[in-house]
């Protein structure tokens, strides 16, 4: 007991009131065949998630959460959804018994996985005993930085983020190697305004994969 | 853009004017204030490239591709992730590990100029990096069709 019984008991009813709202929001997202809902059911899980991510103290996740997940990958659904159909296909046949229980039997192990995994703020997890105590007590005399998780994510471990920033990289590249460059709608944009002038700008701009769209 | 945009869309495009600045800034502020509150490179990378998008998706994707280039979006993300590497090197040059901040700056022990210099400058490669890739990604897909149709909202 922390003596803080009342705002232990507010924290738990929000947490529980939070990973309602996911559950509820993830069902909706299994059940819905819309593609635009169920891309900005995707938004709202991200948002909640975290709102629950700073609940758990965990405010740079939640940061991280809030922009990449529910402002750009909704963004980018979105405009991967105006390449596709609006709706996805209704499932086939009845209920599937085989992958109900593959999933039921995955939630039972994790469920029985999470016995042995150490109290939320337990402070002799490993996570709040070992590595993450010395960089909490050595940042200050060797970064000179008030903020642990920069100086964990920027210099300690320099080498990993780097390899991180090359993976935000290669995704890149490697989209847009497969999707072409989007030069595209430049020329095809042009055609279309056909009753406009055509911007003189422009012309230098797309290659010869825009003038085959004409 | 045709004249059905102009008489359905003049709120959104109002408002967007208004807070795309905003949202921009902001994604500055999280860079630059990393060291001190949560963000980073990251974070005000992707804010950064969702203020694109949101311009694009509002003005279209053609004036948003003449204002950023898709070429130069790219070359951007290259950058940032060239300019972290780079950082790296010059720790090597200056005698310590790859990536050793201790190394960039000649100063007395206990100093700290090093380690913030090193930090800022890989901070600035995130973000040109993840800006860059997060934007030549959208215009991967965006790109392939020239505007967003009217019953697609």
């Amino acid at each position: 007991m922390t003596g803080n019984e009342g705002a232990d008991h507010a924290v738990a009813l929000l947490n529980i009131g939070l990973l309602s709202i996911l559950f509820i929001v993830a069902v909706a997202m299994a059940r819905l065949r819309s593609l635009f809902a169920i891309v900005m059911l995707s938004g709202i899980y991200s948002l909640v998630s975290a709102t629950w991510f700073v609940a758990l103290d965990a405010v740079d996740v939640a940061f991280t959460e809030a922009s990449v997940g529910a402002g750009i990958s909704t963004a980018l659904f979105l405009a991967a959804m105006v390449l596709t159909s609006r709706t996805a296909k209704p499932e086939k046949g009845a209920t599937k018994i085989v992958p109900l229980l593959v999933v039921i039997a995955t939630g039972a192990v994790l469920v029985y996985a999470t016995i042995d995994l150490p109290g939320f703020g337990d402070p002799g997890s490993p996570a709040n005993s070992h590595i993450g105590v010395e960089y909490l007590a050595r940042t200050k005399a060797e970064i000179g930085i008030p903020n642990v998780v920069t100086a964990v994510l920027a210099s300690y471990r320099g080498f990993d983020t780097l390899g991180e920033v090359g993976v935000v990289f290669a995704a890149g590249l490697a989209v847009t190697l497969l999707l072409g460059f989007g030069e595209r709608a430049l020329g095809s944009s042009r055609s279309q305004a056909a009753g406009r002038p055509r911007p003189k700008e422009v012309s230098g701009l797309d290659g010869k994969d825009g003038q085959s769209d004409d | 853009m045709g004249k059905a945009m102009t008489d359905h869309h003049v709120i959104l495009r109002i408002v967007a004017k208004v807070l795309i600045p905003f949202i921009a800034l902001y994604g500055f502020y999280v860079q630059f204030h990393g060291e001190y509150s949560p963000g980073g490179g990251f974070q005000a990378g992707v804010i950064l490239a969702v203020t694109l998008i949101l311009y694009s998706l509002i003005f279209g994707i053609a004036p948003t591709m003449r204002a950023v280039t898709p070429v130069f979006a790219r070359g951007v993300a290259a950058f940032g992730f060239l300019l972290y590497a780079a950082v790296g090197i010059a720790a090597l040059i200056g005698g310590g590990n790859f990536l050793d901040y201790d190394a960039l700056v000649d100063e007395p022990e206990g100093g700290h100029l090093g380690q913030h210099l090193g930090i800022i400058v890989i901070e600035i490669g995130v973000l040109m990096a993840v800006a860059g890739s997060m934007t030549a990604i959208f215009y991967a897909f965006a790109g392939r069709v020239s505007e967003i149709r009217d019953e697609d909202w």
